[in-house]
């Protein structure tokens, strides 16, 4: 089936002029093909706000920096969060949701494909018209360019008489479409995972990867909503006169800071769920053993889901609300802890007595396993309402939310990447640079990060231009911005790693890493219909059944 | 395989999953119920905060007639998706043109009150906090109501031209569920507005 299927890859690629491949590309409703444009149009993103951060990192290198104005940093930090969050993680994890989830699933697309385009140029779109206000964002009024009130973007900043000209409205207007674009596709998620899947594979037998994305869908589609709701409205308080947050006329300021945390937690998980499902597929294989407690794993996935949804009011114990308030998010967001220790112990569990194979996806999981620990730990204690009047709005929080999106969601999307590099190109990528990607990052992530929560303990600020020497935060400070750019060039040998390998790589194979789910079971890339005749599996391991048909898991189960 | 073994029945003779119209549609209602939730909990949280006049108890007037044509239109479009399945092509057309004109029937009382409002009151979304939040929730609705009222009458249009069967009726009960959930989201904007609002 498999081989049959590359040989009519290979003559449909052959011998088209690039105005036909480009016109494919644009048009295309095919789920990898969108999978794969989500991907690069992420990593374009990540270049840009990565760049974005070395500026701010070489502003704050040292007190008294001049190499930026305050108002050019402001606009970096607003811009690099902004972009970060929306416009590289969102779309990279839809990237990896759009290629994989039908390929694993066994179906030959998503449920509705001419969505998924839609979806995918929206968020196109979006990421344009962000950029595009630094070119529009002057207005008739010649005021401010990109927009600079902060990826919370609080009220009253984004007033018209504190933010004029249109910068706060190209960030709004771009949201609100990207926005329309994440529902879209989370629409498509769940439905091809709940209609699409091949017979045989009931929801007990599906991947982790899906189980965890359809949380993740469901989870896009009641966090970014209420975001597109505010945004609405602040588009009415700038354009139409409104007063939603216009404390002037009676409206509250404190109603936007609710609207948008309500947005603001659960998309951290919806951010991190589907990293957890990246590791949920990489530690078993390269530990050569299943998943250790699958129910447990799904059960408190949905459990980290549903609690997430209530813990938002702890970005905002700082604004004085009541002890009973405080108590109850303080609480919840304790109760997070529980589930996610569970999935933590249950990923040892799987590597515990396995025969590990430290490959470059396996070495980004385990640094993802013990960052994501540290991240949740300094989570636990930002979410002490005592403690957390004492370090809100200072580096320590700075520290540690990138703990939790560069130590791990970035290290398990890395280990994503090389899993199914081979499998999205056909070529293995090189293992050496990998290595040495990985080992640079580990030491430029820990430079920048661990050192990052000292000037947090003793007072630095965060959104500070510049500061005053001689407070025992320019040593810090200097380390933390070496470690920036370790990052980056850790993340030069990854492109390096990237291109070199798409050329010149070895051939993958359908299965280089003698895997177990559906995806591998066809040819790398796999052909544009994925199936040539549609699986039908028998256990949560389709390929391990075919591979060893003396002992298949269908007998265990 | 896990420490669990759970015996499922190898047999997959009959391998059913449900219609992906209705899981997508019944995904977007869930996004646009979130949406609803903040409009209404802004609504809720500005009654009774406005520095200038005028009041919902000076201005607002219910829409009981109204109301009863849009809720009444839930009705007549479930009867027409039931014609449609049994075949009925004539039955369906006239129970679904009855739907869309009940709903444009509750669309001119919007504009209705909305003029009188205006040009009476000099309530408009700018003057004070109920002006913005009143707008901007009922607004958010009857949006809903324009963008149901145009899907019903493309499938009205495609009917007239003979090109809606029995085949379609799945496709047809999907529109049906946006419609019902627009109904069901004016419950909610009724009792917001004109009940506890007042």
């Amino acid at each position: 089936m498999s081989s049959d299927a590359l040989t009519i890859q290979a003559t449909e690629a052959a011998g088209q002029p690039w105005t036909q491949v480009l016109h494919g590309w644009v048009t295309t409703v095919d789920h990898k093909r969108l999978g794969v444009m989500y991907i690069l149009y992420a990593l374009f993103f990540l270049a840009i706000a990565g760049l974005e951060a070395i500026i701010i990192r070489v502003q704050l290198m040292r007190p008294h920096n001049d190499f930026v104005s305050p108002q050019v940093f402001n606009r970096m930090f607003t811009m690099h969060g902004t972009t970060m969050i929306f416009f590289v993680v969102i779309p990279v994890l839809f990237g990896f949701a759009n290629y994989l989830v039908p390929l694993m699933i066994g179906a030959r697309d998503m449920a509705f494909p001419r969505l998924n385009a839609f979806s995918f140029w929206l968020t196109t779109l979006g990421g344009l018209l962000l950029y595009f206000s630094f070119f529009g964002g002057n207005g008739l009024y010649g005021a401010g360019t990109a927009p600079d009130v902060g990826w919370w973007a609080y009220a009253p900043l984004t007033s018209r008489a504190f933010s004029p000209g249109h910068s706060s409205d190209y960030w709004t207007i771009a949201l609100l479409v990207a926005g329309f674009g994440s529902i879209g596709t989370a629409v498509n998620i769940v439905a091809t995972i709940i209609c699409m899947r091949c017979p045989g594979m009931t929801l007990n037998r599906m991947p982790l990867f899906a189980w965890l994305n359809l949380i993740m869908g469901g989870m896009v589609i009641l966090a970014i909503s209420p975001l597109t709701a505010a945004q609405v409205m602040l588009t009415v308080d700038r354009y139409l006169g409104g007063h939603f947050f216009d404390t002037q006329s009676g409206g509250s300021a404190t109603l936007w800071m609710h609207f948008f945390w309500i947005f603001g937690h659960p998309e951290v998980y919806v951010l991190v769920i589907p990293a957890f499902a990246f590791v949920s597929e990489i530690i078993p294989v390269f530990s050569r053993k299943p998943i250790f407690g699958y129910p447990v794993m799904v059960g408190a996935t949905a459990c980290i889901g549903f609690l997430s949804l209530s813990v938002w009011a702890h970005h905002m114990f700082t604004i004085g609300m009541n002890s009973y308030a405080n108590s109850f998010f303080a609480i919840t967001t304790f109760a997070v802890g529980i589930p996610t220790g569970i999935k933590i112990f249950n990923w040892l569990g799987t590597m515990w007595g396995g025969k590990l194979q430290f490959k470059t996806p396996m070495l980004f999981c385990i640094g993802f396993l013990f960052q994501f620990l540290i991240a949740g730990l300094t989570g636990i204690m930002l979410g002490t309402a005592p403690f957390n009047w004492q370090l809100s709005g200072s580096y320590f929080v700075v520290a540690h939310f990138h703990y939790v999106i560069v130590g791990g969601i970035l290290f398990a999307l890395f280990a994503a990447f090389y899993y199914w590099y081979p499998k999205i190109t056909g070529r293995m990528y090189n293992e050496t640079l990998g290595k040495l990607h990985f080992w640079l990052f580990v030491i430029g992530f820990h430079l920048t990060f661990d050192l990052m929560h000292i000037p947090g303990i003793l007072g630095m600020p965060r959104r500070i231009y510049t500061y005053e020497p001689g407070r025992g935060w320019d040593t810090l400070n200097f380390l933390v911005t070496i470690g920036a750019f370790v990052q980056g060039i850790a993340i030069l040998v990854f492109v390096a790693n990237l291109i070199i390998s798409y050329f010149k790589g070895a051939e993958a194979g359908n299965d280089p890493w003698d895997a177990w789910t559906l995806e591998w079971s066809v040819s790398s890339p796999p052909p544009s219909y994925n199936f040539a005749s549609i699986p039908t599996v028998a256990s949560r391991r389709p390929l391990w059944d075919l591979k060893h048909p003396e002992d298949p898991d269908s007998r265990y189960e | 395989m896990s420490a669990i073994a759970t015996p499922l029945p190898e047999t997959h003779g009959a391998w059913k999953l449900p219609y992906r119209g209705k899981v997508g549609m019944a995904c977007l209602i869930f996004a646009e119920s979130a949406i609803f939730t903040i409009f209404v909990v802004a609504y809720l949280f500005y009654i009774g905060k406005s520095l200038t006049g005028p009041t919902p108890r000076q201005v607002l007037e219910t829409p009981i007639f109204y109301t009863i044509c849009l809720l009444s239109s839930s009705l007549t479009i479930h009867i027409a998706s039931r014609f449609l399945e049994r075949g009925r092509r004539g039955a369906f057309l006239l129970s679904w043109l009855l739907t869309i004109t009940l709903g444009a029937l509750f669309l001119y009382g919007t504009g209705q009150e909305w003029h009188r409002l205006i040009y009476e009151h000099g309530l408009t979304i700018s003057t004070n906090l109920f002006g913005t939040t009143y707008y901007s929730l009922v607004g958010l609705h009857a949006s809903h109501v324009i963008a149901g009222l145009t899907m019903l009458s493309i499938v009205l249009l495609f009917g007239l031209a003979g090109r809606v069967g029995p085949e379609q009726a799945g496709r047809v009960n999907v529109l049906s569920m946006y419609w019902h959930f627009v109904d069901v989201v004016w419950i909610v904007v009724f009792t917001v507005v004109y009940v506890i609002g007042r």
